[in-house]
């Protein structure tokens, strides 16, 4: 490719993660000449299909889909590049003493199920989805918006602070309340307004955890449950699904997107520099010494890693080091991956029931979770972890051969440092032990069932994908995180402190989860700066 | 009734401070006022009291630290014979078989760590910054979001208005750390643990959270802005201990031409025609009035004296959730001598003690509390009140005072059996620190919040009413529709730590329900 070297482009992506490819769309069809640049010889970051075993298809990283902006999908055309979203009914979360807690799409099924544990629990579902999909409707304008800088007097800024002002206004006073209430509290005080069960709060505070390093009793950790709820499949809030094929089906949609509207994206070409004359970002340095111009460059890696790694301190302001290097991206999720001889068998849930083509859990209290989240805080992998666990191939049969299956397990928490010292393969065999007999709990047939298992702890993460302690999220998404305040309050509008260069991943607002809002975002920015179009 | 027949304008169920400071403050404005207490003596959680033959403490809060002097001056309470035994007392954290650290000593920290020595000034004066912002917050009562009101709009322009006169650097790390978490703060600018650890106990001390907790900046923050309007009495030891506070208040109140009832327990809100009309006494007596404050916590309020029958059903069930379960216990040991907490000054020994070894400390001391257990290794706020007013002991012997965390409401197995267990684990983590002290305990006393909640009466036995986090704080403390003193109920009001800004001996709440009052009556 030396032909690459000799061009100068008009914008270079670093990293073929989903947002720098959401991102190189938008600029691509905006005319702008684009290539990004993938240090592993495979795109997509952590929206991948890996085949490490056999037929096996393994999505290692990111599993399941439902926050892609539907605007996204549509803008981009992705279903045309062979993108298809499969939804699954929710899931289950199974409990030690043998019981069950299912989740229906169907309204009926789910009221008589959350009746079986408490009718009053039934009774306040409707309140619960209800006061959910009210919040979600108020946060989703905002997540394909640049975040308003609350110092600035310039126009933009004070209209879109008068525009959330307003939005807030909007909902009505108690609703008001509501929302500063529900942005700030804990998930299993948020919870407790409605649920009096345990299993029904077990289950309903999963998703506060994932990825976090916070517990359910965090404050803040109400809004991370939100955060989960933010996706929409088919309009239907709060709907999950599978990409066929895997989570690499998303991102070779929007690489096949990207190369129709004239991109073009480049792997095994890790980025060692950026490329900075007079304080301007003019391209990059690749490890081989290869320099590559560029009028714009774009980063889809984490902040941390982008300015403490591949930015000379020397170009940037004292301030803004010392706020990056404070900025929290803590590893706090394992993965494993599971090539399985069959479909395992879980005693806990009735035969026949749909929810085990959903999310599978075994962790039936709140209490369990603080537990497993201690034993974090201490530098220790936990106990009795919570897992995420999903059989794909039972809903695409693309995933695994004949007969045998493939299953995911998310499993929270993982630290990226133990107390006792740095990552072994000893360690991460034990890790993933640890995670096996949790689920070989619940299920007596799971364990000879293993053909390969792919262990990923978030050291693995961070030097397999790139992403910072393999945080998921490119950064937590805790109150001192968010909105304006991410990555770095006064650079949360995609820009940083060097002209020409760019955020466009997940520590920039909205966040995390394959999304593509901040790389969206991030394209309207650059565009409106070179002065073809604004940035709504 | 005419108000002609009716001897009273305003009763005060509860004569805690914040109560008697509304007294004052109404009967000073020309009303006549009524302040029924339940217990023998006034004062609620600002009280001295006998703990064991001539041994005296403050039973509750045993430091005055955030009352605004502003309001001590404006009470006159100097006029009405309060004395302070000792003020501008410091902080020492304490480290068991090494050298104590004085807070603010840039020496000893220095001696430690130069790079916290280089810091702290630094954080210091940041954090003061931000304290004073938020002072004007917390003296303010809280405004209606999305109300026509002028005051309200005002209140919020205000608010914003400060905020932008901290400065661009200012505001964006205001913004920034508000949000934050106790521990990821002072890690990210200490490395002493000891300095860490002390800090981490400033910013959770009376609530139910870890120090890894978002929003306890908040609460680190909030005790800092009340200290900063105490003015130059800061830390202080009212001489005769709390109850001292108390018992000023009281003759501001009487002085003014409030009355006050002791051994007069409210058994219920009165209401008559959609509105408060007075009380019953538990003894059956009725008294009327026009409006009705009560200084008790808002549970104990609306679904204890009111009753849910008077209330919609969303708001009982916010109120329901307010987070009211205390986890903070108060320890009272009579000693025959002085404690020998190991390198502590004589100065240090007449101020504010901390056990907390570093930030994890803290945090593994309430991970207990999420389980329903008591903290193994609590951590402790230990005053020696004796050290500048040997009158609450007989000659020579001495009183140790001790704020411990963390200790649940209703623990696994009950207190019944429990109590001694905590005990035991908090006398080691004493003796640890200041060896022999075991041997010279004459007398000890332990409050659990369960017995707070029995000798306070308040719900949960929470020092604040309730915890302050994001979520209960400014107008949604105690619960909107509540947030601004008044209530659902026409003519009932709130006064208490329940309220906004909260609790503490700051009397504010009771100040604030005073004018709210008077200004409703002027529309």
């Amino acid at each position: 490719m030396a032909a690459a070297s000799q061009r100068r482009h008009d914008v270079i992506v670093i990293g073929a993660g989903h947002n720098g490819l959401v991102a190189a769309c938008y600029m691509a069809r905006a005319g702008l000449d684009v290539l990004v640049l993938e240090r592993n010889d495979y795109i997509g970051g952590a929206a991948v299909s890996r085949k490490l075993y056999e037929d096996f298809t393994y999505s290692n990283c990111s599993y399941v889909c439902s926050l892609l902006r539907p605007e996204i999908m549509r803008t981009l055309e992705l279903p045309r590049f062979g993108l298809q979203i499969i939804p699954y009914e929710g899931g289950c979360t199974m409990m030690r003493d043998g019981g069950h807690l299912a989740l229906y799409d169907n309204h009926d099924a789910l009221r008589r199920e959350l009746s079986r544990h408490s009718k009053r629990d039934a009774e306040a579902y409707d309140r619960f989805s209800r006061d959910i999909i009210r919040q979600c409707k108020f946060i989703k304008p905002l997540l394909m918006r640049e975040p308003p800088d609350p110092t600035s007097f310039k126009p933009r800024d004070l209209m879109e602070l008068l525009y959330l002002g307003q939005r807030l206004y909007n909902v009505g006073e108690q609703r008001m309340y509501d929302t500063i209430r529900f942005w700030t509290m804990s998930a299993a005080d948020f919870l407790d307004e409605y649920f009096e069960s345990e299993i029904v709060k077990a289950h309903f505070s999963g998703s506060s955890i994932i990825g976090t390093a916070l517990g359910p009793r965090s404050p803040g950790s109400a809004y991370v449950l939100l955060h989960h709820y933010m996706g929409d499949i088919d309009e239907t809030v709060g709907a999950w699904g599978f990409a066929r094929g895997g989570m690499g089906a998303v991102t070779a949609a929007l690489a096949g997107s990207l190369q129709a509207s004239g991109g073009s994206v480049r792997t095994a070409a890790p980025v060692e520099q950026v490329l900075i004359r007079n304080g301007r970002a003019r391209g990059v340095v690749l490890a081989s010494g290869e320099e590559i111009e560029a009028n714009t460059v774009v980063s889809n890696m984490d902040v941390k890693r982008t300015f403490l790694k591949a930015v000379a301190p020397e170009h940037l302001p004292e301030d803004f080091l010392t706020a990056v290097g404070r900025f929290k991206i803590r590893g706090s999720s394992g993965k494993l991956n599971i090539a399985l001889d069959g479909l395992p068998t879980f005693p806990a849930i009735p035969a026949g029931a749909p929810c085990i083509r959903g999310d599978m859990h075994i962790t039936d209290t709140i209490a369990m979770m603080e537990r497993a989240y201690d034993d974090w805080k201490e530098g220790r992998w936990s106990a009795a972890p919570y897992v995420d666990m999903l059989v794909p191939s039972q809903i695409d049969p693309t995933m695994a051969p004949d007969g045998k299956h493939y299953m995911s397990v998310f499993v929270q928490y993982c630290p990226y440092e133990l107390a006792d010292g740095p990552w072994t393969d000893a360690k991460r065999q034990a890790f993933g032990a640890t995670v096996i007999d949790a689920i070989a709990r619940q299920s007596p047939d799971f364990k000879s069932l293993i053909r390969h298992a792919e262990i990923r702890t978030p050291w693995d993460i961070e030097n397999e994908v790139g992403l910072t302690e393999g945080n998921i999220f490119q950064g937590e998404l805790t109150m001192d995180q968010l909105l304006f305040n991410r990555p770095v309050p006064g650079y949360a509008q995609y820009r940083t402190p060097v002209r020409g260069l760019y955020l466009s991943g997940s520590s920039t607002h909205p966040g995390g989860g394959v999304m593509g809002a901040p790389g969206a975002n991030a394209a309207r920015r650059v565009l409106a700066d070179l002065g073809r179009g604004d940035t709504r | 009734m005419s108000a002609a027949t009716v001897p009273f304008d305003v009763i005060i169920a509860g004569a805690g401070h914040n109560g008697l400071v509304c007294a004052a403050t109404l009967a000073r404005a020309g009303r006549r006022v009524l302040v029924l207490e339940a217990g023998a003596t006034v004062g609620g959680c600002a009280v001295t009291r006998e703990f064991a033959p001539g041994f005296r403490v403050s039973a509750g809060a045993h430091l005055l630290h955030q009352m605004p002097a502003g309001l001590i001056d404006e009470l006159g309470l100097a006029a009405h014979g309060l004395e302070f035994a000792a003020t501008g007392l410091p902080t020492t954290a304490l480290a068991a078989g090494a050298a104590p650290l004085e807070i603010g000593d840039a020496a000893a920290l220095a001696r430690r760590s130069a790079a916290d020595a280089r810091a702290w000034p630094l954080y210091d004066a940041r954090l003061r910054r931000f304290a004073r912002l938020l002072h004007g917050l917390l003296a303010a009562p809280a405004p209606r979001l999305g109300s026509d009101a002028w005051s309200d709009r005002l209140a919020l322009g205000k608010l914003g208005l400060k905020l932008r006169l901290l400065g661009k650097r200012d505001m964006r790390e205001f913004l920034r750390v508000i949000g934050m978490n106790a521990y990821d703060l002072v890690t990210d600018e200490f490395e002493s643990p000891l300095l860490k650890g002390a800090l981490s106990l400033d910013a959770v001390l009376g609530t139910n959270f870890g120090p890894r907790a978002p929003g306890t900046v908040l609460t680190l923050l909030y005790r800092l802005a009340a200290e900063s309007a105490a003015g130059p009495r800061a830390l202080a030891q009212p001489k005769g201990g709390m109850g001292a506070v108390s018992q000023a208040l009281a003759r501001a109140a009487t002085a003014a031409g409030a009355t006050i009832r002791t051994a007069a327990p409210v058994a219920r809100i009165a209401v008559r025609e959609d509105r408060a009309a007075g009380v019953v006494l538990e003894s059956g007596e009725e008294l009327a009035a026009g409006t009705v404050i009560s200084n008790a916590d808002a549970k104990t309020t609306f679904l204890k004296l009111l009753g849910p029958e008077y209330l919609d059903t969303g708001f009982v069930r916010r109120v329901d959730h307010f987070r009211s379960r205390g986890v903070t216990a108060k320890l009272h040991l009579a000693v025959d001598r002085l404690p020998a907490f190991g390198g502590a000054s004589p100065r240090a020994l007449g101020g504010r003690l901390l056990v907390a070894p570093s930030a994890d400390y803290v945090e593994r001391a309430w991970n207990h509390s999420k389980y329903l257990e008591w903290s193994a290794q609590p951590a402790l706020e230990i005053t020696l009140p004796t050290v500048h007013d040997p009158a609450l002991a007989p000659a020579g012997r001495h009183v140790l005072s001790a704020i411990v965390q963390y200790a649940p409401f209703a623990p696994e197995g009950g207190w019944q059996a429990q109590k001694p267990l905590f005990l035991e684990a908090v006398l080691g983590v004493l003796e640890a620190h200041a060896p022999g002290l075991r041997d010279s305990i004459l007398a000890a006393e332990l409050s659990t919040p369960a017995d707070l909640e029995r000798e306070f009466r308040m719900s949960g036995g929470h020092w604040h009413h309730g915890d302050l986090a994001f979520d209960q704080f400014y107008m949604v403390r105690p619960v909107p529709g509540a947030a601004q003193h008044s209530t659902p109920l026409a003519g009932l009001y709130l006064c208490g730590a329940s309220c906004h800004p909260g609790g503490g001996v700051m009397g504010i709440a009771g100040r604030n329900a005073a004018h709210r009052v008077l200004a409703e009556a002027a529309r």
